[in-house]
């Protein structure tokens, strides 16, 4: 029987970060991946980080990268029916670290995927696609290995790496999680992949062959759900998409199909889309339930990473970069592991160590009472889009009004849809949720 | 100003390509619960969360119409179901979706 040091479950940020960390110390690593090449099955916004990518394969730009385009402004829209006050922040300079690495690109999934797990097998990881996992295995109450759907399918090691994303049912079968996740823990995006010309791109967005643009939409275009509406620049097309939690889905009940060809009609996003054409539709769930929501880490030889442990940071769109940190992490306590000979829990706890000293759990625990928040007061951003927008309409409007008249006139308008006392205790709300 | 490109969900997943193998990975394990519970307090909302509108009341024969090649496996259905009663796995290894943007 063939025995590895550690079985991957699943090709995407965590678990080619997981696979390429310990096959380049020298591990017997098998990655496996259900879709029949990484990223077949996967679907983001489009902004991926490049500290966090260099950390794992180094210098990463200069190896032919699928990198879409390099963020250069960031826009962020609050957004009625059919106006918008939008902050942004555009810095071409800053948008690389001093040593050239890009702080923030594009990239389309199918595409990257499949690069950066070719870096994983370039480092010596055996990766297996078309391959579901379907269980894990047990031998003497330790995770031993998997079963996948193949025949005689059964892959034995000392370690499992769970990188198998949003809605894993192995945490559950590994006993990490034994509660299921809930409506309200979980959003659905939906998105285009518009195509466009680069040039016309570039003039739409104001930036040169290579720049590119994100920009938030809150407010209106989620019709009353928790969530907001992207749009990100890619080389030759543009993603357009909204993410919303999925307990405010059911009780709306509004399809997430309208709810995406409402924001691609609304009236600030149909010109930047004009003349477009769709090259594909998607779908894909976003764990947004933060750290009170996540499983245990680790267990006897088995650990996990990812969307898989709801490792996402839904306020900054952050989940590839804490995807790749953790898989990383996971991959070097694998290691420390190997070396020491011992795969039980106590030695894997290493992992929840690493990841408490990092970014990813200081982030997720900062904003731990923000899930909450979001299905509690779906309304907030949209509350605050109108006011904003309000405002601006009015000081902009020239019409005769001396300006002290008009404040005085929006600051009656602003406490009549919403009473002074409210407004400071949403802001005290939102204050304490993200402080 | 004209957008083109599809505007109805059909339209949308004509958009996509997929490998489908010939048996279902979603089935609902208790129908009856779809037909009496779900729809007096719920609506049935799996007919309209489904971002690849998989799932449709039938009045006729009084259960919701599974059309799993549709599906995108976005994994919503494992969560929105009220009452659970989706039993949705990952379809066979290479199967299913197949995004070639993502
Ligand atoms: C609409 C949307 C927009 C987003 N925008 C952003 C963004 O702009 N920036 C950002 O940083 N993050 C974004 N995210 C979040 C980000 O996509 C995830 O956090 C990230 O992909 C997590 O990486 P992962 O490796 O943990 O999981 P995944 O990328 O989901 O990878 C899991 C892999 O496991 C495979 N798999 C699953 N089950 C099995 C099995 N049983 N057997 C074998 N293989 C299996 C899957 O096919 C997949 O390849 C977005 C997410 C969505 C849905
Ligand atoms: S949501 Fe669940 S219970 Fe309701 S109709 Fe759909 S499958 Fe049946
Ligand atoms: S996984 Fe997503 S696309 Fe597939 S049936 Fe469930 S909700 Fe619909």
């Amino acid at each position: 029987m063939e025995k590895f040091d550690a079985v991957v479950v699943g090709a995407g940020p965590a678990g080619a970060a997981a696979a390429t960390t310990m096959a380049r110390a020298g591990l017997s690593v098998v990655l496996v991946e259900r879709g029949e090449y990484p990223g077949a099955k996967n679907v983001m916004g489009g902004v991926m980080y490049g500290r966090m990518a260099a950390e794992v394969v180094p210098e990463f730009w200069t190896q032919g990268a699928p990198i879409e385009r390099v963020v250069v402004e960031e826009r962020i829209w609050l957004a009625t029916d059919d106006s918008a006050v939008s902050v942004s922040h555009r810095s071409p300079k800053g948008a690389y670290h001093p040593d050239g690495c890009p702080n923030a690109f594009t990239v389309l999934r199918a595409k990257w995927d499949r690069w950066f797990a070719q870096k994983a097998e370039e480092a010596g990881a055996l990766l297996v696609p078309g391959t579901t996992v379907e269980d894990v295995l047990w031998q003497d109450g330790r995770v031993a290995g998997v079963r996948t759907g193949r025949e005689e399918g059964d892959l034995h090691a000392d370690v499992v790496v769970l990188c198998d994303g949003v809605n894993s049912a192995l945490v559950e079968r590994a006993r990490l999680r034994d509660h299921p996740v809930e409506p309200h823990q979980l959003a659905l995006g939906v998105k285009e992949v518009v195509g466009l010309p680069p040039e016309v791109i570039e003039g739409r967005f104001n930036v040169e062959r290579g720049q590119g643009v994100t920009i938030e939409i809150y407010g209106a275009v989620t019709r009353g759900m928790s969530g907001y509406g992207f749009l990100y620049t890619n080389h030759d097309s543009v993603s357009v998409g909204v993410g919303v939690l999925v307990s405010h889905l059911m009780r709306t009940r509004i399809p997430p199909y309208e709810l995406l060809e409402g924001l691609k009609q609304h009236p600030l996003v149909r010109p930047l889309l004009a003349g477009g054409e769709t090259l594909e539709y998607s779908a894909h769930a976003i764990p947004e339930g933060g750290w009170r929501a996540m499983p245990k880490l680790y267990g006897d030889g088995v650990l996990v990473a990812g969307d898989a442990a709801m490792m996402v940071n839904g306020l900054h769109r952050e989940g590839s970069n804490l995807a790749m940190t953790a898989g990383r992490l996971a991959g070097e306590t694998v290691v420390e592991a190997k070396q020491r000979g011992d795969f039980s829990a106590r030695t894997l706890s290493l992992y929840a160590a690493k990841l408490e000293e990092s970014f990813v759990l200081k982030d997720l625990r900062k904003y731990r009472d923000l899930p909450e928040l979001a299905e509690r007061r779906p309304d907030l951003f949209g509350t605050f889009a109108e006011l904003a927008n309000l405002a601006a309409h009015e000081m902009l409007t020239v019409d005769g009004l001396p300006k002290r008249d008009k404040q005085r006139k929006i600051w009656r308008e602003v406490t009549r849809r919403k009473p002074l006392w409210g407004l400071a205790r949403d802001l005290y709300e939102v204050w304490r949720a993200v402080r | 100003m004209e957008l083109r490109g599809p505007s109805r969900v059909e339209e949308k997943l004509y958009t996509l390509r997929w490998k489908h193998d010939r048996t279902s990975h979603i089935a609902i394990t208790d129908p009856r619960t779809c037909a009496d519970r779900c729809g007096d307090e719920w609506r049935r909302p799996c007919t309209t969360f489904c971002p690849a509108k998989v799932y449709e009341w039938d009045p006729e024969q009084a259960r919701i119409v599974v059309a799993y090649e549709n599906c995108v496996e976005c994994t919503t259905c494992l969560v929105g179901c009220p009452y659970r009663v989706i039993d949705w796995r990952p379809p066979r290894g290479g199967f299913g979706i197949q995004y070639r943007y993502g």
